[in-house]
């Protein structure tokens, strides 16, 4: 499992510093500067026109939406928006670059300061953000074709994304995670980005550096790219900070460089670098204005953010009486907390409905890979239909056992809880004549145990309701066996109940 | 402002300019009696002077998310000097130092 | 017929509203002017013959169908930057000699919607850098009223292609005195408007903040009809002004009493020919003699111009720039074609000029690190200074009345070798474009050798309506607009020639 967060990672008197800059696509239908569809999976370059293919003469005119998702999310995050914020142009050569500049913002980003607060097992993290920017995306290149020849795909080019930067306020890789996951998930709840990192929605770049314990001064860092899930976060920053504490102590002095994770061979490997990466030759934007955001548009936007993750899960504790630790699991996600929710409305049993969810649904989700996916799709359970399925308990049709089988079939099938429960026989049996008849039944065929139960030794019940149970296919009440059960036998060591 | 040839070599590898080495020498001369010139401004006090950056006061408008592609790649990319089905194609990059 | 054509839009509407002429026949008579004098002048790089005629039928058609307008018909040409859809758009480069644009400018949509004819597309200096028209990858125009001289640039093309008779108007771009110079070394009337007035949509950019689409005539009238179908706002172009249009055509009332002229002493300076200082201050007692009043302002720091413009123009001009790269569209080397670094520097290198390698070069060194501060940036604050002259003085004047360069038409070759002489040829008209102002061109009489001078006047910001009133005015005053060079074709024996290649 991905999760190292009990193994407190020991790196001596070494302290790593981290800092993350994270690229969220924004939700948006088109691309940040004109007006191409900003999906993945068409045909190379069928998202494309003159404008995101860099012809001469044509212009960028900015998304509104992109916009709008940008300042909510500074908003969200505690962030100050500037009265102005300015386009800039970074220059440089690349084929998946088509104007040989990405339009992005430099001095003046749209949002600056805020911070996130991350729970880690330690307690409440909070991890301050140094700016959150827009910028749009460049194309792909794709190198292995042929020896001769690389290939330009620019339907990327020009969607919009935001650049999430955050202080070096993080201190482990476990904790680079947790980061990552809150982030994901609080821009999951401001529904401005779908989190997908393996689709590459959401991208982390990782600033890594140590310096020993109680020094002031900050180490030389390196910068870590490629790093396309949550478990490889962990793992390269992990080694990364390993090899740079190896290095200073071998002598060794950490350079300030672009490092690759190869996820294969478990540890970064330095990218060769142009020798002019560096030389971005940063200036404003002259195709676009300056961005002037009214102080109403931006109280407007405040107004109408929805309930993030912190006030729901004091929420779930408050409404639906469950344990702040359930409130937690549930709410990390959007999806999971609506899907709780959801079924919490179709019937009301939160703390049944939360133990359900966090068992054997999330379980199901892990088993089946969807855990990096922001909705719980291709899960063939609605959250009505695990609400009647509850239900079901609840009236005594089927038992928390058989609710499990029940369960399964629907997920195998689709079907709703009370077909399966008709179809496969699974009802309940609650008449008191048939439970009689195999408790009769039992303790004919086990009169010696009778006899030490009644001797005294009053662990048996257990078995005698096994036994009946398994009589009964699981079907049987299991109250109603164990009523049954002990009017008969009486009180052990006692020769007859009374 | 003297500017060298290294200087040249440097801005001319920044701007993908391939130069020939009369245009290298010619350039080095033009660039530095060009920048010699600049210099003057050096001499205007601009203390407290905002820089104009723009020529319009008004925020950047926007247009709603809207798409408007017809999804013919092959309009575009039958431009493109090399190709392979709707791909550009480009020599290979190699990321070599330079 | 060409003798018999009528020479300025006005006339030309007028004769074809009366049905004395059609579009088609019109067209024809430029085609033929144009194999006449083209080999002298070389003023364009396309001529679109077919699309010319196919355009004039429309504009017949049209007409015939009960429509009007004052450039229904009217033969044109576009400065080879604007993007015609389907028709090479070359920008005067190597680089783009082949390319075929898949749009229209803005410019050219609203031109078409008013019912004008294409008849070409104009040379240019190489992607608008120079000021000479030499900087053309195709060769330069002449100036037609001499053609050992440079039109002037980068527009040249489109003011040598009106002074030659080989269109009513054009439309050029100017971003540091583009078309203002060409129109004052051609002897013709040329508008820059305000920044913004005009889409860029579709336009190749030089210096994306200093640019601006505006039109070109032999009348301040023309020019009039010529922007009231041009201006206006763009959704497109995220720096096109939302300011309404006023009908610039009826603003011409010939009345500037009361109007009052600012006259910067900095334009009056060292440098200056003496030819041009008469002229101008004989236009500045023309004005007075209509009642205008002449107030004397200063715009000190007019002599700082060149230097941010330089700097900001090529820092912009290198980014522009970048998307030239043999990978989308336009030239790719042979050269390099195994390892991509070396095919753009092959590309680039093979693609462009000379004068747009030393500006991408200036420019990329403007914004290289440790340079911005120094170089791009004191610029831009220098740019506020400009600006603020101009505002100061707007308070106190309507419009500022300059020469519009210090001297006339230079020889072809005669200031290549120098870049910085060359760049100095704009000192009175950069200021305009740093500050984002209009400024008209207009003819105010001729040299010792024969060649014309340009008035300039200048408007505050959106104030096009008051230069075009002061411009008509003047040139109801006086005749220079009405003059024409000396037959081109006789010169060169390229007429008959041109001629007899046509009727083949």
């Amino acid at each position: 499992m991905s999760d190292t967060r009990d193994e407190t990672p020991d790196y001596g008197d070494w302290e790593p510093v981290i800092g993350l800059e994270v690229h969220a696509q924004l939700l948006t239908e088109s691309k940040l500067f004109c007006g191409c569809s900003a999906s993945f999976g068409a045909a190379p370059n069928a998202h494309t026109c003159p404008v995101c293919m860099g012809f001469p003469g044509v212009l960028p005119v900015l998304n509104e939406r992109a916009l709008e998702f940008a300042i909510r999310t500074g908003i969200a995050t505690g962030c100050t928006i500037p009265t102005r914020a300015r386009w800039a142009r970074k220059n440089y050569f690349y084929p998946d670059l088509p104007k040989g500049y990405q339009i992005s913002m430099f001095d003046e980003p749209l949002a600056i300061g805020g911070g996130i607060d991350v729970e880690t097992p330690a307690g409440t993290k909070r991890v301050r953000l140094t700016r959150i920017h827009m910028e749009e995306d460049a194309g792909k290149n794709i190198h292995d074709t042929d020896d001769a020849h690389s290939l330009v795909d620019l339907n990327r080019a020009g969607v919009p994304l935001m650049e999430i930067v955050s202080e070096p306020d993080i201190a482990s890789a476990a904790e680079a995670a947790d980061y990552l996951r809150t982030l994901r998930s609080l821009l999951q709840y401001l529904e401005v980005c779908d989190g997908n990192l393996e689709q590459g929605s959401f991208r982390c770049d990782a600033n890594v550096s140590v310096r020993k314990k109680g020094d002031p001064k900050l180490g030389t860092r390196t910068e870590i790219k490629n790093i396309n899930s949550f478990r490889n976060v962990e793992r390269a920053i992990d080694s990364e900070i390993r090899r740079q504490i190896d290095l200073i102590e071998s002598g060794g002095t950490v350079r300030q460089e672009t490092r690759g994770w190869d996820a294969d061979r478990g540890r970064t490997l330095a990218m060769r670098s142009k020798e002019d990466a560096h030389d971005y030759r940063y200036f404003p934007e002259p195709d676009l204005l300056p961005l002037e955001v009214p102080r109403e548009r931006i109280e407007a936007i405040r107004g109408e953010l929805p309930e993030l993750p912190a006030a729901r899960r004091d929420r779930f504790v408050e409404q639906y009486g469950i344990p702040d630790y359930d409130a937690g699991v549930l709410t990390a996600r959007r999806d999971l907390a609506d899907y709780y929710e959801a079924a919490v409305r179709t019937h009301p049993n939160p703390k049944a409905l939360s133990n359900w969810v966090m068992g054997d649904v999330l379980r199901t989700v892990r088993e089946r890979g969807l855990d990096e996916a922001l909705v719980i799709r291709d899960w063939p359970v609605s959250a009505e239909s695990l609400g009647r399925l509850v239900a079901r308990i609840d009236d005594g049709t089927i038992s928390g056992k058989i609710a499990k089988t029940v369960l399964e079939e629907m997920l195998a099938s689709g079907a709703e809880p009370d077909d399966v429960i008709e179809r496969k026989g699974l009802r309940q049996v609650t008449d008191a004549g048939a439970i009689t008849g195999a408790v009769e039944e039992v303790l004919a065929a086990n009169p010696d145990k009778v006899a030490e139960y009644r001797g005294g030794k009053d662990k048996l019940l257990g078995f005698f309701v096994g036994q009946i149970m398994k009589a009964t296919g699981g079907k049987a009440n299991p109250q109603a066996v164990n009523q049954i059960l002990r009017a008969r036998l009486g009180e052990p060591g006692t020769s007859s109940g009374g | 402002m003297p500017v060298s040839l290294e200087d040249v070599d440097h801005i001319a590898r920044l701007a993908r300019l391939g130069l020939t080495d009369e245009e290298r020498t010619a350039l080095r001369g033009e660039l530095e009696s060009i920048l010699g010139y600049v210099e003057q401004l050096a001499k205007l006090d601009t203390g407290g002077v905002e820089p104009t950056a723009s020529m319009r006061d008004d925020s950047t408008p926007t247009r709603p998310d809207r798409t408007s592609n017809d999804d013919d790649a092959e309009k575009l990319v039958e431009r493109a000097p090399d190709r392979q089905g709707t791909y550009l194609r480009v020599p290979k990059i190699i990321e070599a130092s330079e | 017929m060409s003798s018999s054509a009528p020479s300025t839009i006005d006339a030309a509407s007028r004769a074809l509203a009366a049905g004395e002429l059609s579009a088609t026949d019109l067209a024809s008579a430029m085609l033929d002017r144009i194999a006449a004098v083209e080999p002298t002048v070389h003023a364009l790089l396309t001529v679109t013959a077919d699309r010319a005629l196919a355009d004039a039928r429309e504009a017949d058609r049209r007409r015939g169908a009960g429509e009007s307008g004052p450039l229904l018909g009217i033969p044109i040409v576009l400065k080879d930057l604007f993007a015609t859809d389907g028709i090479r758009t070359t920008c005067g480069s190597r680089i783009l000699e082949h390319y075929v644009p898949p749009y229209d400018a803005d410019a050219v949509t609203r031109l078409a919607r008013a019912g004008a004819v294409l008849v070409g597309k104009a040379n240019m200096d190489e992607f608008a850098m120079g000021s000479s028209n030499e900087n053309s990858a195709f060769g330069p125009s002449r100036n037609p009223w001499d053609p050992g001289r440079v039109p002037g640039g980068s527009s040249g093309g489109s003011a040598a292609a009106v002074a030659a008779g080989e269109c009513l108007g054009a439309l050029g771009t100017d971003t540091g005195g583009s078309i203002r110079l060409p129109a004052s070394y051609c002897g013709v009337t040329g508008l820059k408007p305000t920044y913004g007035r005009v889409s860029r949509y579709g336009v190749t950019a030089y210096a994306s903040s200093l640019d601006q689409v505006g039109p070109f005539a032999h009348t301040v009238r023309d020019v009039s009809v010529l922007l009231g179908a041009i201006a206006g706002h763009d959704p497109r172009d995220s720096t096109s002004a939302p300011q309404p249009v006023p009908d610039y055509v009826a603003a011409l009332t010939g009345d500037v009493r009361g109007l009052r002229f600012g006259i910067p002493a900095e334009y009056f300076a060292d440098g200056i020919a003496t030819a041009v200082e008469k002229s101008v201050r004989e236009a500045i007692e023309t004005l007075r003699g209509l009642g205008a009043t002449v107030v004397d302002v200063s715009l000190p720091h007019t002599s700082y111009g060149i230097a941010a413009y330089y700097l900001i123009a090529t820092a912009e001009a290198s980014s522009n720039l970048a998307r030239y790269d043999g990978v989308k569209y336009g030239h790719r080397a042979k050269r390099g074609a195994d390892e991509l670094l070396e095919m753009y520097r092959h590309t680039r290198d093979e693609g462009f000029g000379a004068e747009v390698k030393r500006r991408i070069l200036l420019g990329t060194y403007a914004l290289s690190a440790g340079y911005y501060d120094a170089y791009y940036r004191k610029a831009q604050k220098v740019r506020t200074l400009v600006r603020n002259d101009f505002r100061r003085a707007f308070e106190t004047c309507d419009l500022i009345l300059t020469p519009t360069s210090p001297g006339t038409a230079f020889r072809i070759g005669e200031k290549v070798a120098d870049p910085l002489a060359m760049y100095l040829s704009d000192v009175f008209t950069v200021p305009t474009n740093l500050a984002g102002l209009p400024g008209l061109s207009v003819p105010c009489g001729f040299d010792e050798a024969g060649l014309p001078i340009g008035l300039q006047l200048l408007a505050p910001p959106f104030e096009e309506a008051d230069l075009l009133r002061a411009g008509d005015a003047y040139q109801r005053a006086t005749d220079f607009h009405e003059r024409r060079p000396a037959e081109i074709g006789a010169a060169s024996g390229g007429r008959s020639e041109a001629s007899e290649q046509q009727s083949a």
